[in-house]
């Protein structure tokens, strides 16, 4: 193990580790343009510069490997006169358009240039012309002008997605980022190469000019995409929602976790947050001859839980049917389970698939699953009955069905759900299902509660509130909470945690950085 | 010093381009000897030669044979330099196009000292003629059996392929040869692994420039110990030096090492074009420091020449004489390297092409005298802060430029116009 000294402290590093791994292992961020711990190493934007003891260079620290009393000096007046000379040429073609790049607040020029920066420039001459704003794709927005060579976008698409769409082209300093003949960056993981640019080069074509960045505040989170459940961070603006027509999600970010989706998160979870802030069910209905009308909670808890005892007490608890859905958090299929299976002794349970189609799936993230919580499901006790249970709804049998989030749109099963005397609907957008129900209860988006899911190898992750609830809609922990008062059967789960604490016997707090998975601890509740 | 040719012996003799010639008058009996040693020894006596790489870095080459791992279980692979653009520089189109089959013979004796069974010719896409005489050469060869799967009819096996470049002078540096060779963008690779490790297909490889590889036939023929005792200490045997510029008789002269730049410009080259003063000499190539007319008595190898801040380098040596202008010289040259600048890191890419456009706005009198601290200061940050060495040989012709003639530029900037030493000397 060799032992190094960056800046006069001493660090023990696994042989091969290179100085900039070791000095983040202190602490010491040293600025870099081309590297990128989920990259091949580039050496070539040559900012990470450092002054190693006798050495008469300097040397980059991304590809400079850790020796055994090696002393680095990364803040030495050579390393960074060294910086500020790379951070000078870089600047030179620059536009130093920063007023009306997307980029700023967020750019690594900006950010080096506090330490690095000349302040004087000395650059006299004409800045190289390229092209400007062009998109090279349904979501990346290329500025030639902007970009600095540092390879990590052509580098992610040989390496990570593989699908080779965007090269260097020519020589010297007319050498551009481009798509190479006949492609477009059209592939499955595009959006990553905006996370990964250091600057304002490539942007979000979506994203671009809603929102200065440093209005954004951001929370940590799960993709409800698919059964992947990468680890993302949903950027979310409260207080201007004016400025981008009521949205108040403006983008996701991925987060990293080297268990789940390493640095990268793909284009169908990027781009499809859409339902958050679209098309949401705002308040409670009660249905009528006209379609849904709004309803305050009380009315609309009171009919639902009348329904459902008026059909356990008359017809018996066979008579009540629940279809819950991979959508919801552990938290709320352990609550739906211990109000609806262990306390009124419901049998008619089931977890259903909501997609027909299975999503695509590839090697990289993409997984055929679009359920962010199957496997939580399944671990807390819910089976996959839904097609007997509705044959049972058609036949007469069911007399209230309490559906979680699902749209029935083939016409076997509206059949079904016209011939049960009440469907309870719960859910978070308006659909055919909830149009035709007798009573919505309004659920929260998993942006605006707290909770976890257990993804495809049951690593069990949370996502955090970052908004909420929006206008009269309430968490589903919530509404379970309060239907269960009103059946007899208080839970007495007063939040995410208490239930996620019923469940697995520990708190939040437990959980590891990056997940835990399910069978890491056997007290499995229900 | 007189002129020793050893691998310009038969420059000029039309013959000596096809085999039955060649072989009657000498051809291959290098290869032969040395496939009659082991290949221990043969890097034995080409360590005893001081044999220095030739293309312009200077490495000695025994040494670096010396690092390709024998035991890896990959092929060792030969690649040879072909690829001569430094401007200036035209000495190894003399060996491709006058005596081929020496080159071929040098590649067979390093292919012996190696273990190599492919070596591949890098050769300069410009280079028509010298590829069409080199690929007549090897195909000569492959048909006598000297080439191919049995190696002068003994049971070694050697293909050589010839690799036309596309026009890049970056491709020329040896690790960017190899992306190219690749098919890949020839960008260097950052060191380490050098390629004696980690080469060409992820194979331990051998580069060598022409030059270097078409003096082994005598090295092993008359000894590495007579090769040493040609030149001066550690830079053994003669080298070609591509004179050009100012001189009468500019061309390509095979001195031993060590032989002083002033006899090369003056007995060689036969003095300064049209009786004029000398007033600078860019000693080996393109990306060498410049000397100024009294710096000529230094001897030409590599050594010596690193002693006085510049470098033998390609042995492409440009006279330059008391007419013509440093800042326009020096523009000329900014303008090849930033033109020829691969792009791949900062430095280079950006330094590059803007101290060419300080120098131009100069030249249109446009200057101003901050510039020149500016282009000292940039001399400063190019240097040793690349990927490879393009940016360091950009640095070099401009930080001896600016320095020694500082008076030239602060001419060009205050009057407009180029400074002449006469002028000023009858204004005076």
């Amino acid at each position: 193990m060799p032992t190094i000294t960056i800046d006069g402290q001493q660090v023990n590093v696994a042989p091969g580790t290179t100085v900039i791994q070791a000095a983040e292992k202190l602490g010491v961020y040293i600025p870099r343009y081309c590297y990128h711990p989920g990259l091949s190493v580039a050496g070539s934007c040559r900012m990470c510069l450092v002054e190693v003891e006798n050495m008469p260079k300097l040397q980059i620290s991304c590809y400079t490997q850790a020796q055994d009393g090696m002393k680095i000096g990364t803040r030495s007046e050579k390393a960074i006169q060294g910086r500020q000379a790379m951070l000078e040429f870089l600047l030179i073609n620059h536009p130093l358009d920063c007023p009306v790049c997307d980029q700023s607040g967020e750019c690594d020029l900006q950010n080096f240039y506090m330490e690095h920066g000349r302040y004087q420039s000395r650059f006299m001459e004409d800045k190289i012309k390229r092209k400007k704003a062009y998109a090279i794709g349904s979501h990346v927005v290329l500025d030639q002008e902007r970009c600095i060579l540092c390879t990590r976008c052509t580098r992610f698409t040989e390496e990570i997605s593989r699908t080779h769409e965007l090269g260097v082209f020519s020589r010297g300093n007319r050498s551009v980022i481009d798509l190479f003949p006949g492609k477009t960056l059209d592939n499955p993981y595009s959006g990553n190469v905006i996370d990964i640019c250091p600057v304002g080069a490539l942007t979000e074509r979506q994203f671009r000019f809603k929102c200065r960045v440093w209005y954004l505040r951001q929370e940590e989170s799960i993709c409800t995409g698919c059964s992947r459940g990468c680890n993302i961070a949903i950027h979310f603006n409260p207080t201007r929602r004016y400025k981008a027509g009521g949205r108040r999600v403006q983008r996701l970010k991925p987060r990293f976790n080297p268990e789940v989706n390493s640095w990268w998160m793909c284009d169908y979870g990027r781009f499809g947050f859409e339902f958050i802030d679209r098309n949401r069910i705002e308040r409670p209905q009660l249905g009528s001859d006209h379609g849904p009308q709004p309803a305050d909670w009380e009315a609309a808890l009171d009919a639902a839980a009348a329904a459902i005892r008026e059909a356990i007490d008359e017809h018996g608890p066979q008579s009540v049917g629940v279809i819950a859905s991979p959508q919801m958090s552990n938290e709320e299929l352990f609550a739906a389970y211990e109000l609806f299976h262990n306390r009124l002794g419901l049998t008619r349970l089931a977890l259903r698939n909501p997609w027909e189609e299975a999503g695509p799936e590839d090697e990289l993230l993409l997984k055929a699953d679009r359920n962010p919580n199957a496997m939580g499901g399944e671990s807390i006790g819910w089976t996959e009955a839904a097609d007997a249970l509705l044959r049972e709804a058609g036949s007469g049998r069911v007399q209230v069905l309490f559906i979680f989030r699902h749209e029935f749109s083939n016409a076997e099963a509206i059949e079904s759900l016209n011939s049960a005397a009440f469907v309870i609907y719960q859910g978070t957008n308006w659909n055919q299902t909830a149009k035709t129900a007798d009573v919505v209860l309004a659920g929260a988006v998993h942006a605006e509660k707290d909770g976890t899911f257990a993804n495809f190898e049951g690593r069990i992750q949370r996502f955090r509130q970052a908004l909420l609830p929006l206008e009269d809609s309430r968490a589903d922990l919530d509404i379970l909470n309060d239907l269960a008062d009103r059946l007899g059967q208080p839970l007495a789960f007063h939040d995410a945690e208490s239930v996620f604490h019923a469940w697995r016997r520990m708190t939040y707090s437990e959980l590891d950085e990056y997940g835990m998975l399910l069978t890491e601890k056997s007290e499995v509740g229900a | 010093m007189p002129e020793v040719k050893l691998v310009s012996e038969h420059f000029g003799n039309e013959l000596a381009r096809g085999l039955k010639w060649r072989l009657q008058n000498g051809g291959y009996e290098g290869a032969k000897k040395a496939m009659a040693m082991s290949p221990d020894e043969v890097v034995e006596e080409v360590t005893q030669s001081y044999l220095r790489g030739l293309g312009g870095a200077g490495f000695p080459t025994g040494r670096k044979w010396s690092f390709v791992p024998r035991d890896t279980g990959k092929p060792i692979y030969l690649c040879v330099n072909a690829d001569e653009a430094e401007p200036g520089t035209f000495k190894d189109r003399y060996i491709l196009e006058w005596d081929p089959h020496l080159l071929i013979e040098g590649i067979i004796i390093c292919a012996h000292a190696l273990g190599i069974e492919t070596a591949y010719i890098y050769i300069r896409g410009e280079y028509v003629q010298p590829y069409e005489r080199l690929q007549k050469a090897v195909d000569e060869a492959y048909e006598a059996g000297i080439l191919g799967k049995k190696v002068l009819g003994g049971d070694v096996k050697l293909d050589v392929f010839i690799h036309r470049g596309a026009g890049a002078y970056i491709c020329g540096e040896e690790t960017a040869l190899l992306e190219s060779i690749e098919g890949k963008k020839g960008w260097p690779r950052l060191k380490p692994p050098f390629p004696a490790v980690v080469g060409l297909f992820g194979c331990p490889t051998v580069i060598n420039n022409v030059e270097t590889i078409s003096h082994l036939p005598k090295i092993i023929l008359k000894g590495g110990r007579w090769f040493a005792d040609i030149g001066v200490e550690r830079n053994g045997g003669t080298r070609l030096f591509a004179l050009s510029g100012s001189v009468n008789r500019p061309g390509v002269y095979e001195l031993p090492m060590g032989t002083p730049l002033r006899e090369l410009i003056f007995d060689r080259g036969e003095g300064v074009l049209g009786g004029r003063k000398l007033k600078a000499v860019i000693p080996g190539g393109a990306s060498a420091a410049l000397l100024t007319a009294d710096e000529i008595d230094a001897p030409l190898d590599f050594d010596s020449m690193a002693k006085i801040g510049t470098m033998l380098g390609s042995g492409a040596v440009i006279a330059i004489d008391e007419s013509v202008c440093i800042v326009q010289t020096l523009h000329n040259l900014e303008h090849f390297f930033s033109h020829e600048s691969c792009g791949q890191c900062t430095p280079c890419r950006e330094g590059t092409g803007w101290v060419f456009k300080i120098l131009g706005r100069i030249i249109e009198g446009n200057g101003r005298l901050s510039d020149l601290d500016t282009l000292r200061s940039l001399a400063e940050n190019m240097t040793g802060t690349s990927i490879c060495a393009l940016c360091d040989g950009a640095a070099m012709p401009l930080r001896s430029c600016v320095q020694k003639f500082f008076h030239e530029f602060e001419h060009y900037i205050r009057y407009k116009k180029p400074y002449s030493e006469r002028r000023e000397a009858a204004s005076a």
